[in-house]
């Protein structure tokens, strides 16, 4: 049975439902959707406990992550040894490292801990940077359109064309032999002490936001070349409404959407370019703890000590498997065809 | 009638409007242009309803944006009240667009989606910084009471309405502003037959209220006859015949027409019986290359020698009844 609907129409909305006396904007409807989402609500919990895990590391972490004990080096507790009973015959054992400790006797748990930092700042900043630079762009690129287009985009064709973690790559051995031995007080010198402060982490931010920014603001601007064409954007210039109001007021929150998902389902590139980094040895500074360096010593002993390099791994991999899973829920909760379903 | 000695109150003269097609990656070369709008000049008096009919694709939606100026024009010149629209730009065409509106086809398109419908209807008074934040809603519950819908809708979002429910508000947004002028772009074509009569018997009411002038754009014919006072029929971006609405329905002399109303069907069904349609042959030629003379004569039963050397002109056959043909 359907309602009927009156012919006033004053109390009846789209197929006849009576519209509710509270506004339901599109955000509470895409929230309401992601929330039903199973795998994404998974997803964003383990976000939000490596978040609080990042964040409060030095409660967390029962030693700190630089701390040596020499002589507890490789030693592991009882219930890895049961999960690798190939180490039976060597393993010391030891109930003080909840994962074992690696070949100086650092506790691993604790350094996975402080990692999550690491990597978790990656996925941050990263798409920060992308965000702020591949928006700017790619609006200014689809908004005015025409020769100025034409011109940003061929740019970004040949970035884009350069393959992005060699120049990363390329950057960060530039970056480092550049500010080795800087004189103090000079550019470089500052630049030196920021990336030392920060670990290593300065420089890879660098290198991250200088390519991850093309793909930004390719999808930004092909957004924006849909939005303008739409004709509320037409009545706003009717209603004599200046470009920048039509910017912010009626394209880009008509963009963001797309955006969101795409920079969520980014990330785990970004962790992963940070981890593979640090893995071949240019990421962060020792010892500042990284999944990807924590790898690559793991890496070193995998057949004697194979929990060194298994994990960090897991970390690593639940990491960018939960920020995987928010993005397809949000893909999902915000995609317009699917409003108002279960 | 009303329309014979009120007052112009836009004039549009040799209005062209041509689009450019671009080909090339890096260096882009002007390889033609699609003749959307070429050579269009008609009169608009204050208070009365102008219809301009045509198929799909003959200029009609370009005509209206020329002369709103969303889309500057090729050459010509659109006067509103003697001001030349085409020659004003910045500031000052900003606070002429305050009398001159717009209603749009696609209610679910012209409405942004994150938005209120409070702010969607206010949006206009905060752009000319004509209200304050109390004075604005105000202003805007008596908009939407005015069109026929809830003031409780204020903080609704627009996907919660129907087609027809968003039409009103895309009605309401556009006399927020007191204007003079509303071009109705198909306004009514993209709902449904039953809501339709409600929309147009708004604006109806609205104009007697308001005084307003209408151009309505529409390939309806009978929603033009009902509404219209005058009527224009364009093809391929030349208007072929203007007149008044009775004058048109009962005798029209272009043979564009002729066919065009041939079309329309009679809901007696011993005349509809005897209608006899004019089948037109072929298609509509394309807009980038269009015939040599008269725009028509590719199509036209009657066409001769003379259709495809020289233009027809323009011109006043009766009086108040304009036909582009060289046989008439």
């Amino acid at each position: 049975m359907t309602k009927p609907v009156s012919l006033d129409s004053k109390e009846f909305g789209a197929g006849g439902k009576p519209i509710s006396q509270k506004g339901e904007s599109l955000l509470k409807d895409s929230i309401r959707r992601l929330a039903r989402n199973r795998a994404a609500v998974v997803g964003g919990s383990i976000i939000l406990i490596l978040i609080l895990t990042a964040l409060f590391a030095n409660l967390v972490a029962p030693y700190p992550f630089a701390d040596q004990t020499l002589v507890d080096q490789n030693k592991v507790p009882q219930w890895v040894l049961n999960l690798f009973p190939t180490m039976q015959p060597y393993a010391k054992l030891s109930p003080n490292y909840f994962l074992g400790a690696d070949y100086v006797g650092r506790d691993l748990f604790s350094r996975i801990v402080f990692g999550a930092r690491v990597s978790l700042t990656v996925a941050f900043i990263g798409p920060l940077i992308s965000l702020i630079i591949g928006v700017t762009y790619g609006s200014i690129s689809g908004y005015f359109g025409g020769n100025l287009d034409n011109l940003m985009m061929r740019i970004v064709d040949v970035l884009y064309a350069f393959p992005s973690l060699l120049f990363i790559i390329l950057l960060l051995a530039f970056f480092r032999s550049t500010f080795a031995q800087p004189e103090p007080g000079t550019f470089t010198y500052t630049m030196g002490q920021l990336d030392a402060a920060t670990g290593g982490l300065l420089f890879i931010f660098i290198g991250i936001g200088l390519t991850a920014w093309e793909t930004m603001a390719r999808l930004t601007r092909g957004q924006v070349l849909s939005i303008r064409e739409k004709e509320f954007v037409e009545a706003a210039r009717t209603l004599g409404a200046k470009n920048g109001r039509i910017m912010f007021r009626h394209i880009l929150p008509n963009v963001v959407g797309p955006l969101v998902v795409a920079e969520t389902l980014a990330i785990p590139g970004y962790i992963s370019t940070e981890a593979f980094l640090s893995f071949i040895g240019i990421g962060v500074n020792p010892p500042t703890p990284s999944w990807g360096s924590m790898i690559s010593d793991g890496a070193q002993v995998i057949r004697t000590y194979p929990n060194q390099a298994v994990f960090p791994a897991l970390a690593l991999a639940i990491t960018m498997f939960a920020f995987n899973f928010l993005g397809d829920g949000l893909r999902d909760a915000l995609d317009p065809r699917l409003r108002g379903t279960q | 009638m009303k329309t014979e000695n009120a007052e112009i109150l836009l004039r549009v003269e040799n209005l062209v409007k041509y689009f450019p097609i671009k080909r090339g990656i890096i260096i882009q070369k002007t390889v033609g242009a699609v003749h959307a709008v070429d050579g269009v000049s008609f009169n608009i008096h204050k208070g009365e309803t102008l219809g301009l009919v045509g198929e799909s694709g003959c200029g009609k939606s370009t005509t209206g944006r020329t002369i709103l100026q969303l889309y500057r024009p090729t050459s010509g010149h659109v006067f509103y009240n003697d001001v030349d629209l085409t020659s004003i730009k910045g500031e000052d065409l900003r606070v002429m667009r305050r009398k001159m509106q717009m209603i749009f086809q696609d209610p679910y398109a012209s409405l942004n989606p994150r938005m209120t419908v409070g702010e969607i209807i206010g949006e206009p008074l905060v752009i000319h910084k004509l209200a304050d934040r109390k004075q604005t809603q105000e202003r805007v519950e008596h908009l939407l009471e005015l069109v026929g819908l809830n003031a409780k809708f204020y903080n609704r979002f627009p996907h919660e309405f129907s087609g027809g429910q968003r039409q009103r508000i895309g009605v309401a947004r556009a006399l927020a502003l007191n204007p003079d002028l509303i071009v109705c772009d198909e306004p009514i074509s993209a709902l449904d037959v039953s809501i339709q009569a409600q929309v147009v018997n708004l604006l109806e009411d609205l104009q007697k209220e308001f005084n307003l002038t209408y151009l309505f754009i529409a390939h309806d014919l009978s929603m033009v006859r009902h509404i219209s006072d005058r009527v224009a029929v364009m093809y391929l971006g030349v208007i072929m015949e203007l007149t008044g609405r009775t004058e048109l329905y009962n005798n029209p002399l272009h043979p564009y027409s002729q066919a065009l109303l041939s079309a329309v069907p009679i809901p007696d069904p011993v005349v509809e019986e005897k209608r006899r349609r004019t089948i037109l042959k072929g298609d509509v030629p394309s807009p980038v290359n269009p015939p040599s003379g008269c725009r028509f004569r590719t199509r036209c039963p009657i066409a001769v020698d003379i259709c495809a050397q020289s233009k027809p002109e323009f011109r006043e056959i009766n009086p108040g009844h304009f036909v582009a043909c060289h046989l008439v």
